[in-house]
């Protein structure tokens, strides 16, 4: 019953956004006000009937319905109650589910404050939402319906892949999910400026904290994928360069060209066309994320052939948004998209270096991305694209771009001087280079010029930082009424900078500095990695829900003082016979000792990997404090006084 | 210098860097292409002697030896045609198994074994590598020859 009660509230959800399609379409063409109205109450009827539908579905889980093939296919009787929730996106059919869940939610926030637009602006923004939300619910009902019915119904389930079963794994999804979703709404307004042919900063001040928020969502998203591979994958290793993390790496990228475009054009009115453009690359980046991880190509190209229809269909949908919005905007992008003179040296500058240096380095991993898939398609054989590529090549495009961001938080808008800018950045630079210099001497190894070059960028980063709050600070009769008066998104903006000056430190000092070690120990048996002395103490086995384990003992030695002991365990999954690997991990600011179980060798032996991974909880760090930098902008009040964009704009004209 | 002509300089300079850095990056991501490779490929001698390639095969039952006291394992792949044996040492991944399709990262060694720097199983029991899957339909009489 719960089945079809889904089924049906997703059909509605279709009849609902189809509405919401057409009725603003209609008013548009006809300059009927009315019809524009309807827009609104499709999106929160059909927000409503998405939602129903996706608890129908989490309720088939909990309630053990395993008449319904997805939830035989991906949920178990043995299972924890809260990993039969998160198997709701365990899979195929679920994600979509939630994906197109998420864009009702999206767009029902979006029409809760859509009134402060002009009606037309508004109208159309939820009507290209409402597109985007049809096209994932034909892609639902038609090719990967998670409602329907397996006969015969099995007696119990297949379960839920052991390496989802995990706690990070519960939130990584939905987190992801609403950053690449998110960015349907800052996609929508920019196709909404350029059909209602008026694109004015206060359309940026609007769009604004809807990117920040997706924004920094896909940030924690990307952050947890990342920290979930380091202690789950079982070998240490926190990103692989795999095609599917730079499906969701590529629209961040250009969502961090985006919302700092966004507040040049709404500050200074400038980068419009830029801006528009960042738009409709980030969530078509976010299109093509789901494409790849969805319809199956990644994991195999044969699997395109073996169900072409959501391949296909995935791909039309990308085609049609990304074709359908660039033509629009080459056809309406010249009449739009005007304003604004700056200097070449200027705040503008370095800000536009730094959008084109994300925008190339996000072609640069499309091309490591789809290369080989398009090699294979051609059938011209079967190549990969190792992680040095991606290292090497991401590596060479952050140094300038860190650099033009320490000078672009110095320079002033519109105009400025190089002598000026020199005297404000000499000190940070030749700080700077002096950390770099020590680390180059301190840290020994292949390494080196990795760690000596990353901290001396990430020094420059902090450095600059600090200077440009300092110089804002400089001249002001009380400290704390001068700190106070700053705006948040100024505080925002150096959180998140201090953030991405860690997760360098992390990124270059773990690859410098982390030791590993391969050995085949039995219990009572020791290896030394660095100053650490791993001990093997026992073994024993251990039962849990639904899996069976071989659980170690290993104490940790660190100058004839035990520091720590760890637990790793084998699993064996019971229900599918799948071995896990459930590393100990004792984590540390400077970093992380980290042991896993490989195999059981003859007699009491294992196989065993002990490793030493230095500072590696920066890397995380780093990406939480620029969520934080996202959420502190946010709370700005240039976003809380609801001045209405008209308002804005006519302040900008006078100012 | 007037405004016109120093924004002309920048765009120049600019110009030229993404010129150098997209030959830079092309350069790079030529160097790191790994091709593959079939076990009859390699039997054959097409695959590059000098260079890191991924092998694919299937993990021929009863061929997995380990060295004693060491992390050392041979183990033979093959594409139900020809066969290539495989050395590695360290920690094979969890789905490893005998009669299962995997991919290996690394180089030839002179007497014809495979050195294997990286061997990868997906984690899904029923997963079968592309590359792999792909060499085995190519052979229809694969199943008969042996």
């Amino acid at each position: 019953m719960i089945a079809e009660i889904g089924l049906f509230l997703m059909s509605l959800a279709l009849a609902l956004a189809l509405v919401q399609v057409v009725f603003p379409a209609v008013g548009l063409v006809t300059q009927q006000g009315l019809w524009l109205g309807y827009a609104r109450p499709a999106a929160q009827a059909q927000f409503a009937c998405l939602l129903g539908a996706f608890l129908a579905l989490v309720y088939a889980f909990l309630s053990n319905d395993f008449s319904l093939a997805y939830v035989a296919q991906n949920s178990n009787s043995a299972l924890p109650w809260m990993y039969r929730m998160s198997a709701v996106w365990g899979a195929h059919e679920g994600s979509i589910l939630l994906w197109s869940a998420i864009l009702a939610g999206w767009t029902f926030a979006v029409s809760l404050r859509v009134h402060r637009l002009p009606a037309d602006v508004g109208a159309v923004v939820l009507a290209v939402m409402g597109a985007v939300s049809v096209a994932f619910l034909l892609f639902v009902l038609f090719t990967s319906n998670p409602f329907a019915r397996g006969l015969p119904s099995p007696s119990d389930g297949a379960d839920l892949n052991p390496l989802l079963q995990d706690p990070g794994l519960i939130i990584h999804p939905p987190m992801l999910y609403m950053g690449y979703v998110g960015f349907s709404v800052p996609f929508a307004f920019a196709v909404a400026a350029l059909v209602c042919g008026r694109l004015t900063p206060g359309w940026a001040r609007w769009a604004r904290p809807w990117t920040l928020t997706a924004w920094t969502f896909l940030t924690l998203g990307i952050a947890l994928g990342s920290w979930w591979a380091y202690y789950e994958l079982g070998w240490g290793g926190w990103w692989f360069w795999d095609p599917v993390e730079n499906a969701s790496f590529m629209p961040w990228l250009l969502g961090t060209a985006l919302i700092h475009s966004l507040s040049v054009t709404d500050k200074r009115g400038t980068f419009k066309s830029w801006t528009v453009l960042l738009a409709i690359g980030a969530f078509s980046l976010s299109l093509l994320g789901t494409f790849l991880v969805r319809s199956g190509v990644l994991t195999s190209v044969h699997a395109f052939a073996t169900d072409p229809a959501r391949g296909v269909f995935v791909l039309s949908i990308l085609g049609v948004a990304v074709g359908g919005s660039l033509l629009l905007y080459a056809w309406r992008g010249p009449k739009v998209l005007s304003g604004g003179t700056y200097s070449t040296v200027s705040r503008e500058t370095f800000l536009l270096a730094n959008s084109l240096l994300l925008t190339v380095s996000t072609a640069t991993i499309l091309l490591g991305t789809l290369y080989p898939l398009l090699v294979d398609a051609l059938g011209l054989g079967k190549i990969s694209v190792g992680p040095p590529y991606f290292n090497l090549v991401f590596g060479l495009l952050m140094a300038p771009l860190a650099i033009a961001l320490g000078l672009g938080q110095f320079a002033r808008w519109r105009e400025d001087q190089l002598p000026r800018l020199w005297r404000g950045a000499r000190y940070s630079a030749g700080a700077a280079l002096v950390v770099g210099l020590v680390i180059g001497i301190l840290v020994d190894g292949p390494q080196r010029l990795t760690a000596a070059a990353g901290l001396t960028l990430a020094a420059w980063i902090l450095f600059t930082t600090a200077m440009g709050v300092r110089e804002r600070l400089v001249g002001r009769a009380s400290l704390s009424a001068a700190l106070g008066a700053l705006p948040r998104a100024f505080y925002g903006q150096c959180l998140a900078h201090t953030g991405f000056a860690l997760a360098i430190i992390g990124v270059c000092l773990t690859t410098a500095l982390s030791t590993e070690q391969h050995a085949r120990m039995a219990p009572g048996d020791a290896v030394s990695l660095g100053a650490y002395e791993f001990r093997f103490e026992a073994l024993k086995q251990v039962q849990g829900p639904n899996f069976q384990a071989s659980e170690a003992r290993f104490t940790v030695w660190h100058d004839g003082q035990q520091v720590d002991e760890l637990h790793p365990q084998k699993r064996i999954y019971t229900v599918r016979n799948q071995p896990m690997t459930e590393a100990g991990i004792s984590p540390g600011l400077s970093g992380d000792l980290y042991v896993s179980l490989g195999e059981p060798l003859d007699g009491q032996a294992w196989s065993v990997r002990v490793s030493f991974k230095a500072w590696v909880r920066f890397v995380w760090l780093g990406a939480l404090l620029m969520a934080g930098g996202g959420l502190l902008a946010l709370r700005d009040r240039r976003y809380q006084n609801a001045t209405s964009p008209a308002a804005s704009d006519a302040a900008l004209a006078q100012g | 210098m007037s405004p016109r002509r120093k924004r002309m300089v920048v765009i120049g300079l600019l110009v030229l860097g993404m010129g150098l850095a997209t030959a830079l990056i092309l350069r790079a991501f030529n160097q790191n292409l790994m091709y593959f490779y079939s076990t009859s490929d390699v039997v054959a001698g097409k695959a590059p002697s000098a260079r890191d390639f991924r092998i694919g095969g299937l993990v021929v039952n009863g061929s997995l030896k380990r060295l004693p006291n060491s992390l050392t394992v041979n183990f033979v792949l093959s594409d139900l045609k020809k066969e290539v044996t495989v050395t590695y040492t360290g920690i094979l991944p969890d789905l490893f198994r005998e009669g299962q399709g995997i991919v290996a990262n690394g180089q030839l060694g002179a007497d014809g074994v495979f050195i294997a720097r990286e061997v990868l199983a997906k984690h899904d029991e029923n997963y079968m590598p592309p590359e792999v899957a792909a060499s085995l339909k190519h052979k229809p009489d694969a199943t008969l020859t042996r």
